[in-house]
C-alpha cells in the first residue's frame, strides 16, 4: 500500500517522539496529545458531574429532605448541568476532533497548533474557577445551568461573578477550538478529497464548529450584560430600571438552542462513521446526511423560543416557533432513515462500538419523539418545566451524545493504544449502561406527566415510587461507567496487538496507518485509498 | 402492589381508562383535567403519541428486521447500494404530511387558549418567593397562599399526609362555569403558575403581566405547584384551587370580608408580650423561617442571622422598616401587605425576644395599624 509506505518511510526519516516529562504535556503543539488531554479532562468532569447527578438522585430517593438542602440542592443541579455540558460532551468532542479530523483528511495535525494547545489549557482553570465557588461563603452558582435573571443577577450569590468569568473562558477556549477545526478542514485536506468526500464526522464538526463561533459569543454577551447588571448599575433584565427578564430568555436560548446541536451533531458524525463500519456497507445517503445537518444547523437558530413558550409571547410568535421546530424533525427523521438503510442489507457483527451506535440510534430517537411532542406549544403547557423535560433532554444527551462519545472511544481505542479492546468488558459495560440509563431516565416521562415539575428537591407522595427507580437506574448507570474508565486504562496498558485496520469494515484514511498511530502522521500529503477516490 | 404493576404496564399501553385517584403513585399519564382546554390538550396529547409509537414500530422494525436477519453470523453478504433518490424524497415528504397534520389540531387548541376576551371574574395572581398572592380584582379581596405541610413531615419527624407539599393555608377558590382571566406577576424572580387540571401554566415575571384563562366544570380541589426555579424553596409553593358553585362562591366572599374586619379589630385591642410571642412564633416560622431558619440563625453569605443582629437588638424603628418595607436588591421582601398588623407586631416581637434576644419589649399592633394606615388601600388587610 503506497500510502503507508510513503507515511512511514517520511515518518522514519525525520522521527522525533514526544518531549519527557510534564513539559509534553504543558507545552505540546501535538494534536494526539491534545486530543488525549482533552479526552481525559473530560472523563474526570463526566465523573464530577456525575457525582453530583447521584447526590441529586440519593436526595430524591424517597420524598422529605434526607441529605442535603434546598440551597445545596439547587448548587448541585446547576453545576451538574454546567459541568456535562461545557465540561464533559464538548470537550470530549473537541478531543475525539483533534484526534480524528487530522488522520482522517490526511493532515499533519490541526492548522493552528499553538492555539490548540492554549485552548486545551483555559479549561482546567475555568473549571477550577467555576468548582472552587462551591467552597465560597454564599455557594456555588444556584439558579439553574439556565441561569434565569433576575434570579441569577439581583438574587444570586456573590459566587455569581467568578461563574460569569469561568463561562467567559470557556466560551473563548471553544471559539478557538472551533476556529482550528475549520481551519483544518478547509484547508488541510489531502489531495483529491474534495468536501463531498470529507468523511461524515469532519462534516458534522464543521458545521458545529460554525454553529460555536455563531453562538459562543452570544452567551458572552449575555454573561457580559448579567456582569453589568450585578456590578456596574445597569437595567438590562430588571423591569424596574426599563429592561426586561424575558430579554435574558430570548439571548440565552439564541445561544441555547444551537448549542444543543453542538452537542449532537458531531455525535450523528460519530455514529455515521461507526454504523458503515460494523454493517459492511457504505453510509446510505451520505450527500443527503450532509444536506440534512446542514439544514439543522440552520433551522437551529429559528427555534430558541419553543424554551420559552410560557413565558407569554404573542399567538403569532408561538405559532411561528411551533412550526419552525415541528420541522426540524424532517432532517432528524432522513439520518435516523439512513442509518437504519445503512444496516438494512448489511452485514452486520456487534462489537462495543456497535452496540453503543445501535442504543443511540434507538434512545436518540426515542428523546426525538419527545421532543417533537414538547414542540406543540398547546401540550408544552403541560410538559414545561416537568420531569418529561428532563427525560427528554436526557434521551438525546446521555443515550444520545455521551453513548455516541463513549462508542467513538470504543471504535478509535485500537487506533489510539495500538490495542484491542477486551470485548468482555465492554459490553459489559455497554449491557449495564444500557440498563442503568433505561431505569434511570424512562420513569422520568412517567413523573413529569403526572405532574413533578423539574428541579425540586422534594415532591408529593404520587411521585416517590418512579423517583425510587429512577435513583436506583442512575446509581446502576453511575457505578457502570467505573468500567468504562477500567477498560480505557487496561486498553492503554495492553491488549491484544491492533493492526492497521483495526475493524474488518473500517474505510477511510485512518484505517491506512499503523496502530498505535504515529507520534506524527502525514508529514507528506497521502493518496487517498481506494474507498474514497 | 402486584396489581398496580400489572395497571402501569397496562396504561402504559394504553389498555386501561384513565383513573383520577387510583393507583396515583404509579400515574404514568397526563391528567386530562376539568377543563375543556385542558381536554383538548390532553387528547392532542394522546394523537401525538400514537403517532410517535407508530414511526416508532415502522423504523425500529426494520431495524430490528436487519438487525437479526443481516447478520454476518447469519451469513448475510452485504449489498451495494448507498443511495436512492425516490426512497429519500419519499421519506422527506411523508414525515412533512405528518407533521402538517398535527399542525392543524395544535394551532386550533393554542389559539383558543389565547382567547383571553369576555371573562367575567379577574383574578391577579402575584408570585413572591416562595408563596402566591391572590387578589380579586373586582371583590377587594387578596390574601397570600402558603405551604401548609408542618416542617417536621418535611424533614422526616413525622408521618407524611396524603397531599404532602401539595396543601396550602388558604385555597384560592374560584366559581365553576365561569370564565375566570388570572393575571399573572412577579415581586421577585420569575414564578410560573401551574395547575395540571387547568392545563394553565403562565410565567409570573416581575414588572411585566401575563395572561392566562380558564373555565372550570366540575367542583373540585385542584393542586398545581410552581414550575419555573425560583430559588431555594421552589419545591415549597403550591398552588391549590377550591372550585365551588357560584352560590357557594359568593358566600365564600361575604365570609372572607367578614373576616377581614374582625382580623383589623384585633389589632386595636391590647395584647401581652407572651401572647405577642406566641403568635410571633408561628408567623416567624411561615413568613421568615425558609431564609433565617428557625433559630434564626440564617444562612451566611446569603440570608443573614436575626439571632443576635445589629438589626433585632437595636433600634425598633428600623427593625420595623425593614419588616415592612423589605431591603432593595435583595432576597428581603416587603411584609406590611403580607402580613397583617397583628401578625407584624407579633412577628417583631418575637424576633427582639427569642433565641437569646431578650429586650423584653413588645411592639403592639396598634403601633403597627397606625404606619400601615398612611399608605393606600390594603392597609386593613
Amino acid at each position: 500500500m503506497s500510502t503507508l509506505d510513503t507515511t512511514l518511510h517520511a515518518d522514519a526519516h525525520e522521527h522525533h517522539g514526544p518531549a519527557k516529562g510534564m513539559g509534553r504535556w504543558l507545552f505540546t503543539t501535538n494534536h494526539k496529545d491534545i486530543g488525549s488531554m482533552y479526552l481525559w479532562f473530560s472523563l474526570l468532569m463526566f465523573f464530577v458531574g456525575g457525582c453530583m447527578a447521584l447526590m441529586i438522585r440519593a436526595e430524591l430517593f424517597q420524598p422529605g429532605l434526607q441529605l442535603i438542602e434546598p440551597g445545596f440542592f439547587n448548587q448541585m443541579t446547576t453545576m451538574h448541568g454546567l459541568i456535562m455540558v461545557f465540561g464533559a460532551v464538548m470537550p470530549a468532542f473537541v478531543g475525539l476532533a483533534n484526534w480524528m479530523v487530522p488522520m482522517m483528511i490526511g493532515a499533519p495535525d490541526m492548522a493552528l497548533p499553538r492555539m490548540n494547545n492554549w485552548s486545551f489549557w483555559i479549561l482546567p482553570f475555568a473549571f477550577a474557577m467555576l468548582i472552587s465557588t462551591l467552597f465560597m461563603e454564599g455557594g456555588a452558582p444556584n439558579f439553574g445551568w439556565t441561569f434565569y435573571a433576575p434570579l441569577s443577577t439581583t438574587y444570586a450569590p456573590p459566587s455569581v461573578t467568578y461563574f460569569i468569568f469561568a463561562i467567559h473562558m470557556m466560551g473563548i477556549s471553544s471559539i478557538m477550538g472551533a476556529i482550528n477545526i475549520i481551519a483544518t478542514i478547509l484547508n488541510m485536506r489531502a489531495p483529491g478529497m474534495t468536501m463531498m468526500k470529507l468523511p461524515l464526522f469532519c462534516w458534522t464538526w464543521l458545521i458545529t464548529a460554525f454553529l460555536l463561533i455563531a453562538v459562543m459569543p452570544v452567551l458572552a454577551g449575555v454573561v457580559t450584560m448579567m456582569l453589568m447588571d450585578i456590578h456596574f448599575g445597569t437595567s438590562f433584565f430588571d423591569a424596574g430600571g426599563g429592561g426586561d427578564p424575558v430579554l435574558f430568555q430570548h439571548v440565552f436560548w439564541f445561544f441555547g438552542h444551537p448549542e444543543v446541536y453542538i452537542m449532537i451533531l458531531p455525535a450523528f458524525g460519530i455514529i455515521s462513521q461507526i454504523i458503515p463500519t460494523f454493517a459492511r456497507k457504505r453510509l446510505f445517503g451520505y450527500a443527503s446526511m450532509v444536506y440534512a445537518t446542514a439544514s439543522i444547523a440552520v433551522l437551529s437558530f429559528l427555534v430558541w423560543a419553543h424554551h420559552m413558550f410560557t413565558v407569554g409571547i404573542p399567538l403569532a410568535g408561538e405559532l411561528f416557533f411551533m412550526y419552525a421546530t415541528m420541522l426540524i424533525a424532517v432532517p432528524t427523521g432522513v439520518k435516523v432513515f439512513n442509518w437504519v438503510a445503512t444496516m438494512f442489507r448489511g452485514s452486520m457483527t456487534f462489537e462495543t462500538p456497535m452496540l453503543f451506535a445501535l442504543a443511540f440510534v434507538v434512545l436518540f430517537t426515542i428523546g426525538g419523539f419527545s421532543g417533537l411532542m414538547l414542540a406543540i406549544a398547546p401540550v408544552d403547557f403541560q410538559y414545561h418545566d416537568t420531569y418529561f423535560v428532563v427525560a427528554h433532554f436526557h434521551y438525546v444527551l446521555v443515550p444520545g451524545a455521551i453513548f455516541s462519545i463513549m462508542a467513538g472511544v470504543y471504535y478509535w481505542l485500537p487506533k489510539w493504544t495500538g490495542h484491542m479492546l477486551d470485548e468482555r468488558m465492554g459490553k459489559l459495560h455497554f449491557w449495564l449502561s444500557f440498563i442503568g440509563v433505561n431505569i434511570t431516565f424512562f420513569p422520568m416521562h412517567f413523573i413529569g406527566l403526572a405532574g413533578m415539575p423539574r428541579r425540586i428537591p422534594d415532591y408529593a407522595l404520587q411521585f416517590a415510587d418512579f423517583n425510587m427507580v429512577a435513583s436506583i437506574g442512575a446509581f446502576l448507570f453511575g457505578l457502570s461507567q467505573l468500567i468504562f474508565l477500567w477498560n480505557v486504562i487496561a486498553c492503554v496498558r495492553g491488549g491484544r496487538k491492533a493492526e492497521a485496520r483495526a475493524w474488518e469494515g473500517a474505510e477511510g484514511l485512518e484505517w491506512e496507518i499503523p496502530s498505535p498511530a504515529p507520534y506524527h502522521t502525514f508529514a507528506t500529503p497521502p493518496q487517498l485509498p481506494e474507498s474514497l477516490r | 402492589m402486584g396489581w398496580k404493576i400489572i395497571k402501569t404496564i397496562g396504561s402504559g399501553l394504553g389498555l386501561t381508562v384513565y383513573t383520577a385517584t387510583a393507583s396515583a403513585a404509579w400515574e404514568v399519564n397526563l391528567t386530562p383535567g376539568v377543563t375543556d382546554v385542558s381536554r383538548s390538550v390532553f387528547d392532542l396529547h394522546m394523537t401525538i403519541f400514537w403517532i410517535c409509537v407508530a414511526i416508532a414500530l415502522v423504523v425500529f422494525g426494520v431495524m430490528f428486521w436487519s438487525i437479526f436477519h443481516h447478520r454476518k453470523s447469519r451469513g448475510a453478504k452485504a449489498h451495494h447500494f448507498h443511495e436512492n433518490t425516490m426512497v429519500e424524497v419519499i421519506w422527506t415528504i411523508i414525515p412533512i404530511i405528518i407533521l402538517v397534520a398535527m399542525a392543524v389540531p395544535a394551532t386550533a387548541t393554542l389559539v383558543q387558549m389565547y382567547d383571553t376576551s369576555e371573562a367575567e371574574l379577574d383574578v391577579q395572581i402575584t408570585g413572591y418567593q416562595w408563596k402566591w398572592r391572590y387578589d380579586y380584582l373586582d371583590h377587594e379581596l387578596n390574601f397570600f397562599s402558603n405551604l401548609s405541610t408542618p416542617r417536621d413531615q418535611i424533614s422526616n419527624e413525622a408521618d407524611k399526609q396524603e397531599h404532602y407539599l401539595l396543601e396550602v393555608d388558604r385555597h384560592l377558590v374560584l366559581p365553576v362555569e365561569t370564565k375566570i382571566r388570572f393575571l399573572l406577576t412577579s415581586n421577585d424572580v420569575i414564578h410560573s403558575w401551574w395547575v395540571p387540571a387547568l392545563a394553565v401554566k403562565k410565567d409570573a415575571i416581575p414588572g411585566f403581566i401575563n395572561e392566562a384563562w380558564t373555565v372550570i366544570n366540575e367542583p373540585g380541589i385542584y393542586r398545581g405547584q410552581c414550575a419555573e426555579l425560583c430559588g431555594k424553596d421552589h419545591g415549597f409553593m403550591p398552588v391549590v384551587i377550591e372550585a365551588v358553585s357560584k352560590d357557594d362562591f359568593n358566600q365564600w366572599l361575604a365570609d372572607a370580608r367578614v373576616a377581614e374586619q374582625a382580623e383589623a379589630a384585633a389589632a386595636e385591642r391590647v395584647w401581652t408580650l407572651d401572647e405577642l410571642m406566641q403568635q410571633g412564633e408561628q408567623v416567624y416560622l411561615r413568613a421568615c423561617a425558609a431564609c433565617h431558619l428557625p433559630n434564626g440563625a440564617g444562612v451566611p453569605g446569603a440570608f443573614p442571622a436575626l439571632k443576635g443582629s445589629a438589626v433585632a437588638l437595636g433600634d425598633v424603628a428600623a427593625h420595623i422598616d425593614i419588616v415592612l418595607n423589605g431591603k432593595s436588591g435583595t432576597a428581603m421582601q416587603a411584609f406590611r401587605d403580607q402580613l397583617s398588623a397583628t401578625e407584624l407586631a407579633a412577628v417583631i416581637t418575637y424576633e427582639r425576644n427569642a433565641w437569646g434576644n431578650s429586650l423584653g419589649e413588645a411592639v403592639s399592633p396598634a403601633q403597627i395599624a397606625r404606619l400601615l394606615t398612611p399608605s393606600t388601600g390594603e392597609a386593613e388587610q
